[in-house]
């Protein structure tokens, strides 16, 4: 059940500058006096999750149905908000990935490539309504599996998967009028690595635009969260998708390199860390193998002293807070203009007070679970360089479970430009709060990381919110807004952020070629 | 007795200005000694493109299209020196025109590749292409002049600033162009050429970290191992004809910026 971060009762914040483990002790331990304000208490309110059936163990999905994995290496996913084991998923192999990789060639040579693209279209409007239809089951297994809370699985990421698979069928038998002249035609086989922040959504923004474009796909989703994807494949059964046509190939790290390296992927489709993005990019030097890349950010959310301040407030939370940070836009840094630096600071701890905790099937929770171990522990490290390079630190009192990963809703006050938690990615719910003075200010720090992907700007003032949103290089600019997606939108970074983009009629190109030569010599 | 004719000395062009390399090196091509640029010569090329970028870009696009339908016209004076240098009249005659085409879309192409995007939502949704910042450019041997031209006007119009390499076996079409360019509006700085050895130059270009965006057009067997350094930051990587004229060409040296803002009362 939840445990309220803002409960009834007014409890006396723990000293601060503990380790969250320590402080997590505390609160563990920590009775609450008599309540000297007493509110009504939220019952549990958890999503049932029955609906969602799953098998002990998943093969991977190659040509239309789940085969046995040649390496016979088998892995466990697991509930990062109680440990448990979920399902048994394989580890694809080299041979796994090439037999993905031969399925999804074969299909696409024999028949997707040459389908008329209006029944191209129909097959991906009947994934759309077929994700609507099983949505309940989708996002309460997304958020078993991801940790993420259902509030969000259900109201964010399964709206806009189905809705991307239904923007993009309409492009399918329009494509020539998003590249007139040019003569788009499909690349062949996309391979498409995705990351467990959001995984039915990332599968979205990968497979529709691949499918629309004409192309067959091999997805491989991310380690911690394979299960939405493994589900999906059972949609693809339902809407009579030809075999082939999209296969997943379930493992880490080890299972994207194989897919990176086969030599008949003409395209990779990538989203996740920086480090890895580059990694690739290197492996795929001079190979010409189309490459997108959706990286890490480290976006300023910047505040004027003339914003609506409550509003505002409420964007920095759901610039930092949802999806418990896990999200490579994230408005992790705070930039906000001096003379209301107090004020703010103050606005934003009280509703951190209010934030709740807990059992991410739970439809009043806010912020769920972290999505592993291995996640838990880069966010405690960075928060813990935090503090030792001499940033101050504020955690709402707050309960954590005693199972599963978790970690408080965070601010560092007192940040320098110079720390790591204002230059590197922390991909957690971690907030560092930097001030400044002037717009050219605030656009100097903003810009001075080498990411590129995002940015908030928080201003009555539309003289300068155009001003700012020029200024920052950024591939989106959200102005008295946060974290809003969109199919028909386009997004990706700038710098070290990444390239090509995802969304709109811009994410069709990355998964075409053209025939339409250049005006030749002469115009 | 016949008047000895002044001959010219090329040299680099950086920053709006014509300096030796620094290294004090020459090697010949096309019967002249050209200057042999060095690592520091590249950098400071790459630091002068920087410097001159968000100028450039600042500029409205109506302005940088008559700035770069002024370099037809100094071109047009020069035809006689850059047919010299190129394979001829022709090859002169379509590369200003080029120059011209180009020049026309700097106030068009953000209608043709921008979009505002309809939203599931109370929001006004904008996207623009914008510039991606400094363009490094290895330029193809041939066509000499219009080689050049093809790789290095797409990525000007959009407001980037370009470092090109020229090609090692005809670098004098660079020079006599960067003397059409030096007297053509452009600020100093948007346009730099180094000329020297590909194998040595090419490399530090592609690893510089200050650089965005990197053209292998021109690069031939070197392009595995400067790719894998441009991976370093991130960069764009452009892959284009040596002889093209295409607003594509334009829009693979863009980013794409999405603005998003409520709509209400």
């Amino acid at each position: 059940m939840p445990s309220g971060l803002g409960v009834s009762t007014r409890e006396i914040p723990p000293p601060r500058g503990d380790t969250m483990t320590s402080m997590a002790e505390l609160e563990r331990t920590h009775k609450p006096s008599t309540p000297a304000l007493t509110a009504w208490e939220y019952a549990p309110a958890p999503e049932a999750r029955e609906i969602v059936t799953l098998q002990d163990r998943y093969g991977i999905f190659v040509g239309g149905e789940f085969v046995e994995p040649r390496s016979s290496e088998w892995f466990p996913s697991l509930s990062p908000s109680s440990e448990e084991t979920l399902a048994e998923v394989a580890q694809a192999g080299e041979e796994d990935v090439d037999a993905a990789v031969t399925a999804a060639r074969s299909a696409f040579e024999n028949g997707w490539s040459s389908l008329a693209p209006s029944e191209r279209a129909k097959y991906l409007y009947r994934i759309a309504r077929l994700i609507q239809e099983r949505s309940r089951e989708l996002a309460v297994l997304e958020s078993l599996d991801g940790g993420k809370p259902i509030r969000e699985s259900r109201d964010v990421d399964l709206p806009l998967a189905a809705a991307h698979f239904f923007y993009y069928a309409g492009w399918a038998d329009k494509l020539e009028y998003a590249f007139p002249d040019r003569r788009p035609k499909p690349l062949g086989v996309a391979g498409q690595i995705i990351p467990w922040n959001f995984p039915l959504l990332m599968l979205a923004w990968k497979i529709a635009p691949a499918l629309a474009s004409g192309n067959t796909v091999v997805l491989k989703p991310a380690e911690t969260t394979p299960l939405t994807a493994l589900l999906f494949a059972d949609i693809c059964r339902q809407a009579e998708l030809p075999g082939g046509v999209v296969n997943i190939v379930t493992g880490d790290g080890r299972a994207g390199a194989a897919l990176v390296k086969h030599p008949d992927v003409d395209k990779i489709a990538f989203t996740g860390s920086t480090e890895v993005g580059k990694a690739i990019q290197r492996e795929l030097a001079g190979t010409g193998t189309k490459l997108t890349l959706e990286l890490g950010g480290k976006a300023a959310n910047i505040i004027f002293d003339d914003a609506a301040l409550d509003g505002a407030v409420e964007g920095i939370v759901n610039g930092i807070y949802f999806n418990q940070g896990h999200v490579c836009c994230a408005g992790s840094r705070l930039l906000v203009q001096e003379s209301i630096y107090e004020q703010t600071i103050a606005k934003l701890k009280r509703r951190l007070e209010t934030l709740r905790l807990g059992d991410p099937l739970d439809k009043n929770t806010d912020i769920g679970a972290i999505n592993s171990k291995l996640q838990l522990e880069k966010i405690t490290e960075l928060v813990e360089a935090g503090k030792e390079e001499g940033a101050e630190i504020y955690q709402p009192p707050c309960r954590l479970p005693e199972k599963g990963y978790w970690f408080a809703p965070t601010v560092f006050t007192n940040v320098a430009q110079s720390y790591r938690i204002a230059q590197e990615e922390i991909f957690g719910p971690v907030l560092s709060v930097l001030t400044f003075r002037t717009p050219e200010e605030a656009v100097e720090k903003a810009n001075n990381t080498p990411y590129g992907l995002s940015a908030g700007v928080w201003t009555e003032k539309g003289s300068r919110i155009l001003w700012m949103a020029q200024q920052l290089r950024a591939g989106v600019v959200w102005a008295n807004t946060f974290n809003r997606f969109d199919p028909s939108s386009p997004f990706g970074g700038y710098k070290e952020s990444g390239f090509g983009r995802e969304g709109g009629r811009h994410g069709l190109e990355p998964y075409l070629r053209f025939e339409g030569a250049s005006e030749p010599w002469g115009g | 007795m016949a008047r000895l004719p002044v001959r010219k000395t090329y040299k680099l062009f950086i920053g709006g200005e014509f300096p030796r390399s620094e290294s004090g090196r020459t090697y010949e091509a096309e019967g002249q000694n050209v200057a042999r640029a060095s690592r520091k010569d590249a950098r400071d090329a790459v630091k002068a493109a920087r410097g001159a970028q968000p100028g450039w870009a600042a500029a409205t696009a109506y302005n940088r299209g008559q700035v770069l339908y002024r370099l037809a016209e100094m071109m047009e004076a020069r035809a006689g020196d850059l047919a010299a240098v190129s394979s001829g009249k022709k090859e002169v005659e379509t590369a200003i025109d080029r120059v011209v085409w180009y020049a026309g879309w700097a106030d068009k192409l953000a209608q043709v590749i921008g979009s505002s995007n309809p939203v599931a939502g109370p929001y006004f949704n904008f996207s623009v292409p914008e510039p991606t910042g400094v363009v490094a450019i290895v330029a193809p041997d041939e066509p000499a002049l219009g080689g050049l031209i093809s790789r290095v006007l797409p990525a000007l119009v959009g407001g980037n600033a370009v470092v090109a390499l020229a090609s090692e076996a005809k670098p004098l079409a660079a020079i006599e162009l960067a003397e059409a360019i030096a007297t053509s509006d452009l600020p100093g700085g948007v346009v730099n050429f180094l000329t020297g050895h590909r194998d040595e130059l090419a490399p530090i270009l592609a690893g510089h970290m200050d650089v965005n965006a990197l053209d292998v057009t021109g690069a031939d067997g070197q392009t595995p191992e400067l790719e894998r350094l441009a991976a370093d930051n991130v960069k764009r990587i452009v892959h284009g004809e040596p002889d093209e004229q295409s607003l594509w060409a334009i829009a693979s040296f863009l980013e794409l910026k999405t603005v998003w803002h409520p709509v209400g009362q």
